[in-house]
């Protein structure tokens, strides 16, 4: 047998052991200082890249206007009655504490509504309620009234029933600093106990965009804290089990810890925001890391328990080892480096990081694992006879029944693939975060009870200067606002038509006939600045009208509606604008929401792009590393079978797709082409090296790889199922789709794959069996 | 510790004048008069201001505005602005009574209704136009409105000044204090940092291009008003400063309002 590089690389480990574990220890060291610069990131925009349509969108509607982030309480009367003195009187209360929050800018309640009247050639402009705890039932009446009466109020800040009323806290984070989101949150939530304890009956429920952002924040650490620890214990059972090795399970864990500390470290050192997304990253790499070690172990102890010698048995499993674990490895790398394709940032940045540990893993399972191995005192039982299996016994059973296992594998493969027609994109923005987390209850039961979350944001253009007084421009407003009140979905509509109307009745003695736009232009501009000038401060009108009265937001809140709904929504908007206003008017919606439901569709578009890069760069791989384009072709079979597989399983079973799931084919590619690099590498070395027959070089590839591949695999679909006990929806789905992917990798490894190549291969030995051996070389 | 005492022990060991006795507050409040006091007597004046307003995309615009002032013996002044442009409100003007104490009275003579409306808000302390500006930035400051507390003297543009916060009287007021630096040569306001309700800094007034009047009265060219929460900002500039042009009390009713030009 000629020399292997990787022979004396084994021996020149075994030399220099001490001085691979030192350096080993100081590079972590270093790339691990970097981790205290990780934080999580607290702001709903990390989603998005720069250039996101959508985002640029909103920025440029919120740089119009005012930014409208908001924390929302809601506040609901034991005795289901809001217009009493004792309620209003904490809704006065809570209203006049609210402008203490940090950065809010615009506070807005039933109290605080400014409620407008005429008192001969007066124009009354106040609070609709002043020191309730002295108002008489004859007032209260009158305030519930005006208030029912008020489209700026209603299903926004009060129900019908009025049973549950709102506080909007408008807030206006500067984004320099990381801790602004938590601090509002915690203030609020302080607002919360100490109004329900000054008030013992009413009961307060918090929500709004802010909390939404904090919760992505909790999300995020609250996976670390739980997920990493658990996937740890399944990692150290199923090792302890299998390997029955004490000193190469704590060697392992130590390789685990430092692929993540290096991760994670350089993550800090190169600036990244941690996200419920990328903090992901420990947790995969947990997982691919074990899999270099295993295999390692693996080739290890067997050769050990056949009688080598501890460092013949190092330098036998690095000769064996070293190249797949290299490229299974690198394929693994390249499969999450192409998340760098991603619209999203937290996906290029798990990509990247997970990049980075998968590669770490391998320099440290190569060098720091032999190493500790030769230091370490291993004793293993030598077995005197190799009795068979389970796994051997497998083999045979594959190679027995391989015409009925391949073509069944070929129905299920083409069944199962006539189901991803069926999946939809579409998911739930507010299901993001599942009820573990107080968010997700109380903006349930205020979506079900008060108000919706979601929104659409409109920057609805005159065309000219002065010219949202332009009575055709109001009328237009008015028409898009009835048209939109009247869309399946839509809870509450706030547009300036509704204030202009007020005033002009105002204007006329409170006569109710004038509730009607004005029909001059001149006439609505002076209403608008006579009341601008009766405003308090917070309350103007800056938020709803542009510096240069061009313009007016107009604002639709939803009740729980899915990304399609809304895309659909959205769809009909723009037809509705297009055949009915003037061009000027023409304006697309903006609002968190559009930009979540866009995400999905941007990102599997771009992903589409990194899977086929991922792919085509695999495939090259393989076939330089298995010498041979055909078994490179084939390899490509096993790997793209477990795609088509997963998502038609998806869509038989779930059918809708979500942001996470866009990035599973390339990351689920990048880790089940291991399998098939394991298998078809030993397959080669059958062939090629020892000679054998196709039939026997199966069965060389289970004997050698199958109950490591068997074992990885199982380690693979544990740590992928813990990301499925996150609180946050995308980690879910991505955790199911990629355990998914991995179960059939295997299957297709070990039932098609095999199949495969003996049906190729005797067809290839029917026709050309000269040409077999040239096509190996 | 009696106060005469207390004084002298201060001057012993802190190497103080004995004139730094007077409280904070009172050094404040003494300022406020002071600057009050050279403010007074200009009688009437008319100006024209021009607002730009710009908000953080960029975006402009712009409003014309001609003012006329009275002054009013033992109360705030009197004043009309009569808005030019933009031209949807041409013509409208607003009649404004400050007050030393209470809420302003304010009326609106609007030309399309060709009607004059009272303002009655008790809470007027909203934007100016859509400005930065509020209606308590721009109004007459008279010395009752604030309370006042001296912090220190410093320089701002090589110009030696007085620092000292003043609280609003006012109790719709947005505002919890401001601090302003005015220049001890001519009492001049040069800067001021708004505080909001939750006492953070919301705003600042940089005033410039001072401009003697008279031989006595000094007014900037240039207010700009930055909000550094919004990143919005409104540059007031002030031009045609004419005194002693013969305005009386009669100019200033509601139905003066209707016949200003």
């Amino acid at each position: 047998m000629k020399t292997n590089p990787s022979n004396s690389f084994g021996s020149w480990v075994i030399r220099f052991r001490w001085a691979i574990i030192l350096t080993t220890l100081l590079l972590v060291f270093a790339a691990a200082s970097g981790a205290r610069f990780l934080g999580f990131s607290t702001d709903y925009r990390v989603f998005f890249s720069k250039d996101n349509p959508q985002l640029l969108a909103f920025e440029t509607l919120q740089n119009t206007y005012t930014k409208n982030d908001n924390v929302l309480f809601a506040v609901e009367p034991k005795d289901g009655k809001v217009f009493s003195r004792q309620t209003l009187a904490a809704i006065e209360d809570i209203t006049q504490a609210a402008w203490k929050i940090p950065h809010s800018i615009r506070v807005d309640s039933v109290t605080n509504f400014q409620y407008t009247w005429s008192e001969e050639d007066d124009l009354v402009v106040q609070d609709l309620v002043e020191n309730a705890s002295g108002l008489t039932d004859a007032q209260l009446n009158t305030i519930q009234a005006v208030a029912l009466a008020e489209p700026l109020l209603l299903d926004r800040l009060i129900t019908l029933k009025a049973n549950i009323t709102g506080i909007n806290v408008t807030i206006n984070r500067p984004q320099k600093t990381n801790t602004e989101t938590p601090e509002i949150v915690a203030f609020a939530r302080a607002m919360k106990d100490r109004f329900e304890k000054k008030y013992p009956d009413i009961k307060i429920y918090l929500t709004g965009v802010v909390f939404m952002d904090n919760t992505f924040n909790e999300a995020g650490e609250g996976d670390m804290k739980t997920l990493i620890p658990l996937m740890y214990a399944i990692v150290l059972i199923i090792m302890a089990l299998s390997l029955r090795t004490f000193w190469g399970t704590f060697t392992t864990i130590l390789i685990m810890a430092f692929s993540i500390l290096t991760a994670m470290g350089l993550a800090g050192w190169s600036g990244i925001l941690l996200t419920p997304i990328s903090a992901n990253a420990p947790t995969i790499i947990l997982t691919l890391a074990v899999a270099d070690s295993i295999h390692i172990l693996v080739t290890l102890f067997y050769e050990m328990r056949h009688g080598k010698s501890k460092y013949e048995a190092i330098q036998e499993s690095l000769r064996v080892n070293h190249q797949p674990v290299f490229i299974t490895s690198l394929t693994t790398a390249i499969g999450f480096l192409s998340l760098n394709f991603s619209d999203s940032p937290p996906f290029r940045d798990l990509g990247n990081m997970v990049a980075v540990g998968v590669m770490a893993a391998y320099v440290y399972s190569v060098f720091f694992l032999p190493a500790m191995m030769s230091i370490l005192p291993l004793r293993v039982k030598t077995i005197s006879t190799s009795k068979n299996g389970l796994i051997e016994r497998f083999g045979d059973w594959v190679i027995f029944h391989r015409k009925l296992i391949y073509w069944s594998m070929i129905f299920i493969i083409i069944a199962l693939s006539t189901q991803i027609p069926r999946i939809i994109i579409d998911e739930k923005f507010n299901e993001y975060f599942d009820s573990r987390y107080p968010f997700r209850g109380d903006n349930d039961y205020v979506e079900a009870n008060l108000t919706g979350f979601e929104s659409i944001e409109y920057s609805l253009g005159a065309g000219e200067s002065g010219g949202i007084g332009n009575p055709q421009y109001l009328k237009k407003l008015d028409e898009f606002s009835d048209w939109y009140r009247q869309q399946p979905g839509v809870m509450y509509v706030q547009t300036l038509t509704d204030t202009m109307k007020r005033l002009n009745k105002n204007m006329h003695g409170d006569d109710e006939s004038y509730y009607r736009l004005p029909n001059e232009r001149d006439l609505s501009a002076q209403y608008l600045l006579l009341y601008e000038l009766s405003l308090p401060f917070g309350l103007d009108l800056n938020n709803q009208i542009n510096i240069d009265k061009s313009s007016t937001r107009f604002t639709a809140i939803l009740e729980s509606v899915s990304t399609r709904h809304i895309l659909d929504l959205e769809k009909n908007a723009q037809k509705w604008l297009k055949e009915n206003a003037p061009p000027e008017m023409a304006s697309h919606g903006a609002s968190p929401l559009i930009m979540f439901s866009h995400i999905a569709q941007r990102n599997i578009d771009s992903m589409m792009g990194g899977t086929a890069v991922a792919l085509l760069l695999i495939s090259a791989i393989l076939i330089v590393v298995l010498r041979s384009f055909k078994l490179g072709a084939i390899s490509t079979v096993p790997n793209l079978v477990p795609m088509f597989m997963n998502f038609g399983i998806w869509g038989f079973w779930v059918g809708e797709i979500g942001l996470a799931v866009s990035v599973v084919a390339p990351v689920a590619l990048g880790i089940i082409v291991d399998d098939t690099v394991h298998f078809l590498s030993k397959f080669r070395r059958a062939r090629v090296e020892l000679g054998k027959s196709t039939e026997e070089a199966v069965r060389y590839s289970f004997h050698t790889v199958g109950t490591a591949l068997f074992l990885t695999s199982l380690i693979l679909v544990c740590g992928f199922l813990v990301l499925t006990f996150s609180g946050f929806r995308m980690n879910v789905q991505l955790g199911f789709m990629t355990a998914i992917s991995i179960i059939c990798a295997l299957l297709a490894d070990f039932l098609f794959l095999p199949t495969l190549l003996m049906k190729l291969d005797s067809a290839t030995t029917q026709n050309q069996s000269n040409l077999e051996k040239e096509v190996y070389q | 510790m009696k106060p005469v005492i207390r004084i002298l022990f201060l001057a012993l060991f802190f190497n103080a004048p004995l004139a730094s006795a007077e409280t904070a507050e009172d050094k404040g409040l003494a300022i406020a008069k002071e600057d009050d006091r050279r403010d007074n007597g200009f009688h009437d004046f008319t100006a024209n201001m021009v607002m730009v307003l710009k908000n953080r995309q960029g975006e402009t615009s712009t409003r014309h505005i001609r003012n006329k002032t009275l002054e009013v013996d033992g109360d705030g002044d009197k004043s009309i602005s009569i808005f030019d442009r933009p031209r949807d409100v041409k013509g409208t003007a607003l009649l404004n009574f400050t007050h030393k104490v209470g809420t302003d009275d304010q009326w609106l003579y609007l030309p399309a209704l060709k009607r004059v409306k009272r303002i009655s808000s008790s809470n007027k302390s909203g934007s100016f136009m859509g400005s930065e500006f509020a209606y308590e930035d721009v109004t007459s400051q008279e010395v009752e409105k604030y309370t006042y507390k001296w912090l220190r003297d410093e320089n701002l543009d090589a110009k030696k000044c007085f620092v000292f916060e003043r609280y609003p009287v006012y109790k719709s007021s947005g505002y919890t204090r401001q601090v302003v630096w005015m220049d001890q040569a001519e009492y001049k306001i040069l800067k001021i940092d708004y505080y909001d309700r939750k006492n953070t800094l919301l705003k600042t007034l940089t005033q410039s291009d001072f401009h003697q009047y008279l031989d006595a009265y000094w007014y900037p060219e240039n207010m700009h008003m930055v909000n550094h929460q919004t990143g919005k900002s409104t540059l007031l500039t002030w031009s045609d400063y004419k005194f002693n042009t013969g305005l009386s009390n009669k100019n200033f009713n509601k139905n003066s309002l209707k016949r200003a030009r």
